[in-house]
């Protein structure tokens, strides 16, 4: 499963960098979207992948869920969908203001 | 638990919804009350300044857990001397921002103080994580206040600026979490004593971790070649916002000193000393490379914003010797650039206003209203910029040349600061003359005409360059107190001992 997961985080960032090094905001806000959750995803594998294990520490237990890392994801995707909002808005924006979607403002020549 | 600790990250909290609240009231109201919350958190800063000067360590943990399992509000000298340098420089960006600039879009204010929240709480927190999120609602504050007053110009140094911040955050969550995994905390202190005890195992991640935070640092605080983001964002957003974010690059250089002396400092055992290696030259290259676009610029404003990116390298290279001078001689140049670059920001506004549709480009043109006034103002923030003496900039050139001089890379570090001081007063110069000499009477035929004299709104201005004469005169008080931070950053047992209980000793072992 480790290696499974680590694939997926490995493809998505890929992904990410590559979408957000293309010329218009729309590719781009995809990749910065990929990019967040492919780091979504590693913060939440780093409390180590655990299956059926409480989320305390339990003398009967074998083991337990580590519980912050799922605090943490859940803070990082709370901010990423905000700055995904606001960059949305922002590629609208200078659709509008520039009078076209490249990242630079202007078309190439 | 000293509840003192976290007021200056409520109180602009707090002050922000307020002004939310009260929108549909008068402008003057919010205005006043955006103020007062400001003269508020430097009244804080002053009184946190007083219990910690003589070396004591406050630490808040909120909601009562005990670090490291709770998040933990740390004020030691240095979070307390940047908390106060911030809230000065934003009293007086703010004065300047009542002037109107603040009706040309909505909720300055509001974005202001949220501003002023994410800077404090940068500053004062202990815990990594903190860190992060501290640093994601300035940089949303941010992202508000520079592209409010809007323009196409604006628009797209808005979006080049949000990119790179939003690939900066990823590349921070990266570092937070392979920490995490290995270490199984994100309190600082804790960090610092489980890292001084790291097996040598675990070295190369930790390791990768550590540069990867160095990396999202030197982006935040523009350090070649990670600088290409600021010229534009700077010099297109309105002039109270560029002046405020001369204090935002200081975020970045103040994590990668906490970084350097708390996380990797002498006691951090197989990675002692591990920036040692990047930060020196590439400080050094950062102000050559400022510099030569300060003498590339073609208007005011860019001007400065290169000048921001060169004062970057210079009080890097000062933390880079990683000696306790070195380290002194940075804290006492930092508020001095600050507030000096701030200065300039608003001056080039005040100029670029009185110039009608010339701006604030290096062309000859029309004669200034005020041009007296705001030419001897520009011949002292040019002073303060360069480094003359008698101005603080040359107080703080020279702790820093007198620091480097056990260094081995001593001539390259002389070497560069002093050319790059000739090239600043060139420069400088070269703009004065242009804009102020070179000017001719007749009034441009069309287009916006110049405005006329007023001249209450260069107090503002004139109150950071006092402030700046200020460390002249108390140079001697300053320097000790500067000196006295750097030896408690580099004592960074105190900070974990003042933070967990314990000191900097083995302790429990590795979490699974």
């Amino acid at each position: 499963m480790e290696a499974l997961v680590a694939l997926v985080i490995g493809v998505l960032t890929a992904c990410g960098v590559y979408l957000t090094l293309r010329a218009r905001t729309f590719p781009m806000v995809l990749g910065l979207t990929f990019l967040s959750y492919a780091v979504n995803l590693f913060l939440f594998t780093m409390g180590r992948l655990t299956i059926g294990q409480p989320p305390i520490i339990k003398a009967t237990a074998p083991g337990y869920a580590d519980p912050l890392p799922q605090a943490l994801v859940l803070t990082a995707i709370v901010i990423s969908f905000a700055m995904t909002a606001f960059v949305i808005m922002l590629a609208l924006k200078a659709r509008a203001e520039l009078g076209n979607d490249h990242v630079d403002g202007r078309e190439d020549t | 638990m000293n509840h003192l600790v976290i007021a200056p990250v409520l109180l602009p909290l707090l002050a922000g919804v307020l002004l939310l609240l009260l929108r549909p009231f008068a402008i003057e109201l919010r205005r006043l009350l955006s103020l007062l919350a400001v003269i508020g958190q430097v009244v804080l800063a002053i009184l946190l300044l007083a219990r910690v000067h003589n070396g004591e360590i406050l630490t808040y943990a909120l909601g009562g857990w005990v670090p490291p399992f709770g998040i933990v509000l740390v004020a030691d000298r240095l979070a307390i001397w940047m908390l106060l340098i911030t809230t000065l420089l934003a009293c007086f960006a703010l004065l300047y921002a009542v002037r109107g600039t603040d009706i040309r879009g909505r909720h300055f204010h509001v974005l202001f103080q949220l501003q002023l929240f994410g800077l404090n709480g940068a500053f004062l927190t202990g815990d990594l994580f903190n860190l992060f999120v501290f640093f994601e609602i300035l940089l949303l504050a941010s992202y508000g206040l520079l592209l409010h007053g809007g323009g196409r110009l604006r628009t797209r140094a808005g979006l080049h600026f949000v990119v790179i911040n939003l690939a900066g955050s990823t590349l921070f969550l990266f570092a937070v979490g392979t920490l995490y995994g290995i270490m199984g905390t994100l309190n600082m202190a804790d960090l610092a004593r489980q890292i001084a005890v790291l097996p040598a195992e675990h070295l190369g991640p930790v390791k990768a971790a550590g540069l990867l935070l160095f990396g999202v640092f030197a982006l935040k605080s523009a350090v070649l070649p990670l600088h290409l983001w600021l010229p534009a964002a700077y010099a297109n957003t309105s002039a109270p916002v560029a002046a405020l974010f001369a204090i935002m690059t200081k975020v970045g250089a103040y994590s990668i000193l906490r970084m350097e002396t708390l996380l990797f400092g002498g006691d951090a055992g197989l990675l002692a000393g591990m920036l040692n290696a990047w930060l020196l030259p590439l400080a050094l290259l950062t102000l050559a490379v400022g510099m030569l676009g300060v003498l590339a610029a073609a208007s005011l404003r860019q001007q400065t914003a290169y000048l921001l990116v060169a004062s970057v390298g210079s009080l890097l290279t000062a933390f880079g010797l990683g000696s306790s001078a070195g380290i002194a001689a940075g804290l006492y140049y930092l508020p001095h650039t600050t507030f000096a670059t701030a200065a300039l920001f608003l001056l080039a506004d005040s100029i670029s206003r009185r110039r009608g549709e010339l701006d604030d480009r290096f062309e000859a043109g029309v004669v200034m209203c005020d041009r007296s006034l705001l030419g001897g103002l520009f011949v002292v923030a040019a002073m303060l910029i360069a480094g003359l003496p008698p101005m603080s900039g040359f107080i703080g050139k020279w702790l820093m040349l007198q620091a480097a001089l056990p260094h081995p890379w001593l001539a390259w570090i002389m070497g560069v600061i002093l050319v790059t001081s000739l090239l600043a007063i060139i420069a400088l110069a070269r703009a004065g003359s242009v804009l102020f000499y070179r000017a001719e009477t007749a009034a441009p035929a069309s287009g916006k005409p110049p405005m006329a004299s007023r001249t209450r709104e260069l107090l503002p201005a004139t109150g950071l360059l006092s402030l700046c004469a200020a460390l002249v005169i108390w140079a001697g008080p300053v320097d000790e107190f500067a000196r006295a931070t750097a030896d408690q950053l580099l004592q960074a047992d105190e900070y974990v001992h003042a933070v967990l209980g314990t000191p900097l000793a083995p302790g429990r072992g590795l979490t699974p």
